[in-house]
């Protein structure tokens, strides 16, 4: 019914099947924008969040979704300003990727705001003096960036790449891409580190507090670093669960290995930097301002030492380690494991730097104050997860995002085509084939 | 914003934030700008038509 619009050379499934899925995940979708429009039209009540807590699971999931959409700015300035030229087979992946999760990241602040109407007043009526304007500025930049990446892959549909003016248009965009991939890393590079600058400056909550180079705490490059090392990982994920649902090979294992390689050594880096910061914070910060180390992992129902080893260990320097070593990186299911380590570890890193930042307490008559979430604050955090699931089902059904696809999964020419064919010149191979229909085009 | 709104101020933290917002959202303005323009000249001379 829609084999029109489906690129050229590739087999995507029935569209019932597109449809069901689209239904089903439609469903979800629906009870998390019946929970935004609770909020809408109640206001913030419908939510835990209280005086202690007025950051909470919605700027966890914004700073976890930026994080891990960090593959695109890094695989961007990797293939196009290091000129990487194997990584043009991910770059589409990853810029949707990015696309998803700074739009999720936009709509998720849409509702956090409170007032959505007032949300241009942090451009108009700018506080100079706040990291989060830097970042409210560098996100909403950085979303028109991976917007004007992703318009190419749109008009590189086959229907919509017949009319000229589009063909052109995505012809030129490719070649100026660099300009945008710059822009775009030196926006990612400000607001990644400038939502770690955040808990950075926070002198009254030792937990969060860093010390400075220059205005920035070590938390802002710790926040860009963390990105650039574990958003590759995400992208590297997102493609073997899309290969594993689509029972197909969209990218070569060079280039996984290649990307693989970089997160790797990134994430040594980061690993490395992040326990040199945690020694220094626990050895000298927490004391010189009156507290000791393990008061911030005691006397709680949650966070304990676990957390952090968690975070900097099972989820940090083991992953690092897998993807460091060619032999461990090239075994696929060591990949997998090593990659979704790597996106739990900077998502709970995240949270530490949000939520336990708010759950410690500060003054000696202070006792701890753990959070759960409503109910429509997460039904609102799992929407951004069901529109990423639909954006992924259509851009990967219409759109050429794996330059690699049709190559590594060649398609049998119809039976009736290839029969006349094969007629004509050998009757006797025809009827072989004839009579091997359940062959799989790859084995074919 | 603007250097015509009430609460703006001629100092370092104006000329650096709303400097670096200008700055990149002139490029991206710029570029977006020329390729429009470039994809509406290739097609006039009859670029694009034929690569089906």
């Amino acid at each position: 019914m829609d084999s029109a619009l489906i690129p050229e050379g590739v087999n995507r499934c029935p569209i019932w099947k597109f449809l069901l899925a689209i239904a089903i995940t439609s469903v979800v979708l629906l009870w998390g924008v019946y929970a935004m429009l609770l909020i809408y039209m109640k206001g913030l009540n419908q939510t835990n969040m209280n005086n202690a807590y007025g950051f909470a699971l919605w700027i966890w999931a914004d700073l976890a979704v930026i994080a891990l959409g960090g593959g695109a700015f890094f695989t961007g300035l990797l293939r196009y300003i290091f000129g990487l030229d194997e990584l043009k087979n991910i770059i589409n992946y990853a810029v949707l990727i990015g696309f998803i999760c700074y739009s999720s990241a936009l709509l998720i602040l849409g509702i956090d705001v409170g007032q959505p109407l007032r949300g241009w007043f942090i451009f108009w009526h700018a506080n100079v003096h706040s990291m989060l304007t830097e970042v409210a500025f560098c996100l909403t930049c950085y979303f028109m960036v991976l917007t004007i990446e992703y318009i190419p892959l749109v008009l590189e549909n086959r229907q919509i790449d017949r009319v000229p003016f589009f063909h052109n248009l995505s012809h030129n965009m490719h070649e100026i891409m660099a300009v945008f991939a710059a822009t775009g890393a030196f926006l990612s590079f400000f607001h990644q580190g400038s939502l770690g600058g955040v808990s950075g400056v926070l002198f009254g909550r030792p937990f969060g507090f860093r010390e400075h180079v220059l205005v920035w705490p070590w938390t802002f490059f710790l926040f860009t670093w963390s990105a650039a090392a574990c958003g590759p990982c995400f992208t590297i994920l997102i493609t073997k669960i899309t290969e594993a649902v689509s029972k197909k090979r969209l990218v070569k294992d060079n280039v996984y290995d290649l990307l693989a390689k970089i997160a790797g050594w990134m994430l040594t880096g980061y690993v490395i930097a992040k326990i040199i910061d945690t020694i220094y914070w626990a050895t000298t910060t927490v004391p010189s301002m009156g507290f000791h180390f393990m008061q911030f992992y005691s006397n709680n129902a949650l966070y304990g030492p676990w957390i952090l080893i968690t975070e900097v260990i099972i989820c940090g320097a083991l992953p690092a380690l897998i993807l460091i070593n060619p032999k461990s990186r090239q075994n696929p299911k060591l990949l997998v494991i090593a990659v979704t380590l790597a996106a739990v570890g900077v998502s709970l890193n995240r949270w530490v730097m949000v939520l336990q930042v708010l759950a410690a307490p500060v003054l000696t008559f202070q006792e701890w104050v753990l959070y759960y979430p409503s109910w429509q604050e997460v039904a609102t955090t799992i929407l951004p997860v069901a529109y990423g699931v639909i954006m992924i089902l259509i851009s990967f059904r219409y759109m050429p995002i794996f330059p690699q696809e049709k190559e590594l999964n060649p398609i049998e020419p119809p039976l009736s085509t290839a029969a006349v064919e094969e007629t004509e010149e050998a009757p006797a191979e025809a009827a072989e084939t004839a009579a091997e229909p359940e062959l799989k085009p790859a084995e074919a | 914003m603007l250097p015509f709104s009430f609460e703006w101020v001629w100092d370092m933290g104006h000329y650096v934030f709303h400097g670096g917002l200008w700055y990149a959202l002139s490029i991206l303005g710029m570029g977006m700008t020329y390729c429009i323009l470039k994809a509406a000249y290739d097609t006039a001379k009859g670029k694009g038509r034929h690569h089906h």
